[in-house]
């Protein structure tokens, strides 16, 4: 398949700001528990789910950018019974919304408690808006996956692996940032969320090689003789029909893909795992806030990368019909 | 399956790969209903454009055992066509009255989702309108009225001059498309996805008779005139058992 970069930038990015979000939830839901009260300015988490929000609406104009009529966007809402597409569109919008919100009230330290627990604790406004808006990012992970994940006609998308992976990677590359967000602003939030991007970096770096060893060894389902009805055991292609271009020939190859894979694999591996988890480990513990910058920035490369090979190591089935030309 | 299912039937014995339908199928549909068909940089180095049917050419074997296959693709029709559900707006739908697979040109954002999941590649999209275009069956032209009766048929079928490619109700045992599936082996492409096309093939059929020696060589001799039979004599055995003549 061929990458296209407004999706490349839209998935990447909302998956950073989506990670971001969870980060911030998960991050204030650790001090609510957390036996020792610290608690956390509402500033933090304001600034925070605003830099959140900017990286969705990133994501959001990249993904305007993949329509041809973008002034109908608004019409994709319509089929959220069938098209895990249409999910995604009106889920984006909802996890803005919840950021805002979030960002609204720990602003404004609006914090009225819902809820008081046997044990004492409370369940204020701003952590429920937080788990609300951390739900609604989890989902909206697995939309953004089933999207690739239900097109059975790339087999090397059609697996749950899918699904993890826009998971793992989102939750890492948003962690990371909100790491290197802590350190810079002096946070006490700064090593909890270390280490937790370290760990989501490397179970991350795991399920993914796991889909790339997987794709290596996947077979299309169907062959020559399926495609054309013909049960002949040696069939070749002599003419695709036309000897220019088609849309079937641009949209679903990418040229000179298996070269490019190798070595983007290699780069994405290093880029947004392998380094990344280095530099958090070696910022463990101390104030390294620009080194954990730099570490977001590197995983943020290596995960566009990442993006590229998903998409260029997609086969389609309709391929089978487009393998010569003449 | 009692409901209206409009198909073409391609007979692959017959169709001889002279492209005709693609060029009617762009000359009709270029100026009609589903047009324009896009044609981008047409006289240039590199030319792209769209179709809603191409001609494509197979062989099968190894030279000299060799058998040339060509194959006319376009929309199946699918009956559980999966490039319909996943439309996010619900612009590509399958028409409940003949069961016509549609794009309607006024919803599409040109997301392209639905190309992904058609496993035969029948979409194509037009860069220019920035929607998803597909075979529509000739719609515009199955129903027009102003048409004579034998003309209401797709464009493709109209020009096919061998005559390989039927059209009709697949659904109805009694229509000739059906007829053609029945009696022939008519067959659906990738069946392993489930996608039940409507479009069928019928195979490549090899036509051959056995002959016998005997039947190559005359065992009469075709030389022999034919003249008056020689009189039996008096005392043969006659039909009425009194006389010879």
């Amino acid at each position: 398949m061929r990458p296209a970069f407004s999706v490349l930038f839209l998935t990447t990015l909302i998956g950073v700001g989506q990670g971001l979000l969870v980060a911030l939830v998960t991050a204030q839901f650790f001090l609510v528990i957390g036996a020792d009260g610290a608690g956390e300015t509402g500033g933090f988490y304001a600034l925070g789910s605003v830099l959140a929000l900017i990286l969705l609406g990133l994501g959001l104009l990249a993904s305007f950018f993949h329509l041809a009529n973008p002034g109908r966007a608004w019409r994709s809402a319509a089929k959220w019974r069938t098209s895990w597409l249409s999910r995604e569109v009106i889920l984006i919008p909802a996890v803005c919304g919840l950021a805002f919100l979030y960002a609204l009230v720990h602003w404004l330290g609006w914090s009225p408690v819902l809820l008081v627990f046997d044990n004492g604790k409370a369940l204020d406004l701003p952590m429920a808006l937080g788990f609300a808006a951390a739900g609604a990012s989890l989902a909206l992970f697995v939309c953004t996956g089933m999207i690739y994940a239900c097109v059975r006609f790339v087999r090397q998308w059609a697996s749950a692996w899918t699904v993890v992976n826009y998971l793992m990677m989102g939750l890492a590359s948003g962690f990371t940032l909100a790491a290197a967000y802590a350190a810079l602003s002096g946070s006490a939030l700064r090593d909890f969320l270390t280490v937790a991007a370290l760990a989501l970096t490397l179970l991350a770096m795991a399920t993914r090689l796991y889909q790339v060893r997987r794709n290596g060894r996947v077979r299309l389902k169907s062959t020559l003789k399926t495609a054309i009805g013909s049960h002949h055991p040696q069939i070749r292609q002599i003419s695709q029909g036309f000897m220019g271009q088609s849309f079937n020939t641009t949209e679903f190859f990418t040229p000179g893909a298996a070269e490019t894979i190798r070595g983007l694999t290699l780069f994405f591996t290093l880029a947004g795992f392998v380094v990344p988890a280095i530099l958090l480990a070696a910022s463990l513990g101390g104030d390294y806030g620009l080194l954990m910058v730099a570490a977001a920035l590197c995983q943020y490369a290596g995960l566009l990368a990442e993006r590229w090979v998903f998409f260029a190591a997609g086969n389609h089935v309709q391929n089978l019909y487009y393998q010569a030309r003449a | 399956m009692s409901k209206v299912q409009l198909a073409l039937v391609i007979d692959l014995n017959v169709c001889v790969g002279c492209h005709a339908c693609v060029t009617s199928c762009k000359e009709w549909n270029s100026s009609g209903w589903a047009g324009p068909m896009t044609d981008e940089n047409p006289y240039g180095a590199d030319p792209s454009g769209v179709f809603f049917n191409r001609v494509q050419t197979y062989e099968c074997g190894t030279y000299p055992e060799t058998e040339t296959i060509h194959f006319p693709k376009s929309c199946l029709h699918c009956v559980e066509p999966p490039c319909v559900p996943v439309c996010p707006t619900g612009a590509s739908y399958k028409r409940e009255e003949d069961g016509i697979v549609l794009v309607d040109y006024d919803k599409c954002i040109g997301c392209k989702y639905c190309s992904w999941s058609c496993p035969y590649g029948a979409r194509e999209f037009d860069p220019v309108q920035g929607v998803m275009k597909k075979c529509t069956l000739c719609v515009d032209r199955i129903y027009d009225k102003t048409l004579a009766e034998d003309r209401r048929k797709p464009a493709c079928v109209l020009a096919c001059p061998p005559g390989a490619r039927l059209f009709g109700d697949v659904n109805d045992p009694a229509s000739e498309a059906s007829r053609a599936i029945r009696d022939n082996g008519g067959f659906q492409l990738m069946p392993e996805w489930g996608t039940n096309p409507a479009n069928h093939y019928l195979p490549r059929r090899k036509t051959s008779m056995t002959l016998h020696h005997d039947e190559l060589v005359r065992v009469d001799n075709p030389l022999k005139i034919e003249g008056e039979l020689p009189r039996p004599s008096f005392n043969a055995p006659s039909i009425d058992d009194l006389s010879s003549w």
